[in-house]
């Protein structure tokens, strides 16, 4: 199982472990943790809401990483991404990628963060004081999605 | 046909899901100008279609893509997961 959509928290060095385990050629993991940030440019956050689609998140995941898979010489692929209420400083999103060699898993892992902010479907909802807002999406992560293509 | 709609298109329009008859409406756009002339919610939710994205049958389409037989269409602002 490469791809997970939950409510719940998750351990990475246990994810890390897990993956890396049955495989003896792998040479390098990289790791990115996604945080909810507590500053924003409208002011500090109380609370966050993640919304996703369920189904359609899980498929349009396993798509970015058949895709990953597809371009890298990867060993192994992890990603878990959460929903529901989250606070400033929670964890909310996990990509692993394991390669016999560095570059492919950097690389990797940068793809699928930049892929699956523009096509996964979550919606995010910030909390300032009595005011809720959803979040607009923003340019930059077309163009840095955008940078991978051809 | 069962549509869906997220974040602040469910809030506007004040449904996650429901049944509709899409009648004769070919294209996810058609869908949405029937809605927005059944119901004034509708049409608000609906006002700005450049920021709104479209799935049928849970892949990624657009105004255009044809919605003959499909069991699911979905109705969402632009994503912003990660």
């Amino acid at each position: 199982m490469s791809v997970s959509v939950q409510r719940e928290d998750f351990d990475i060095a246990a994810e890390m472990a897990r993956l890396t385990a049955a495989d003896r050629d792998i040479g390098a993991v990289v790791s990115f943790t996604g945080l909810v940030r507590e500053m924003t440019a409208e002011g500090p956050i109380a609370a966050m809401e993640l919304e996703h689609y369920p189904g359609m998140t899980e498929r349009a995941l396993e798509a970015i990483v058949a895709e990953a898979r597809g371009r890298w010489p990867l060993q192994g692929v992890r990603v878990i991404h959460r929903y529901g209420p989250l606070a400033p400083g929670d964890r909310i999103v996990l990509v692993l990628t394991a390669s016999r060699h560095r570059q492919a898993a950097f690389e990797a892992a940068e793809f699928l963060m930049d892929y699956l902010k523009t096509r996964a479907p979550f919606w995010k909802k910030q909390t300032r004081g009595a005011e809720s807002r959803w979040v607009d999406a923003r340019e930059t992560d077309d163009s840095a999605a955008g940078r991978w293509k051809g | 046909m069962r549509v869906l709609y997220f974040a602040w298109l469910r809030e506007r329009i004040g449904a996650a899901a429901e049944e509709i008859d899409p009648g004769d409406a070919a294209t996810a756009g058609d869908l949405v100008a029937r809605l927005s002339a059944a119901e004034p919610r509708y049409a608000a939710a609906f006002a700005d279609m450049a920021a709104v994205r479209v799935a049928v049958d849970q892949e990624m389409g657009d105004l255009a893509t044809p919605i003959a037989g499909a069991r699911e269409v979905a109705f969402f602002p632009p994503v912003t997961g990660g």
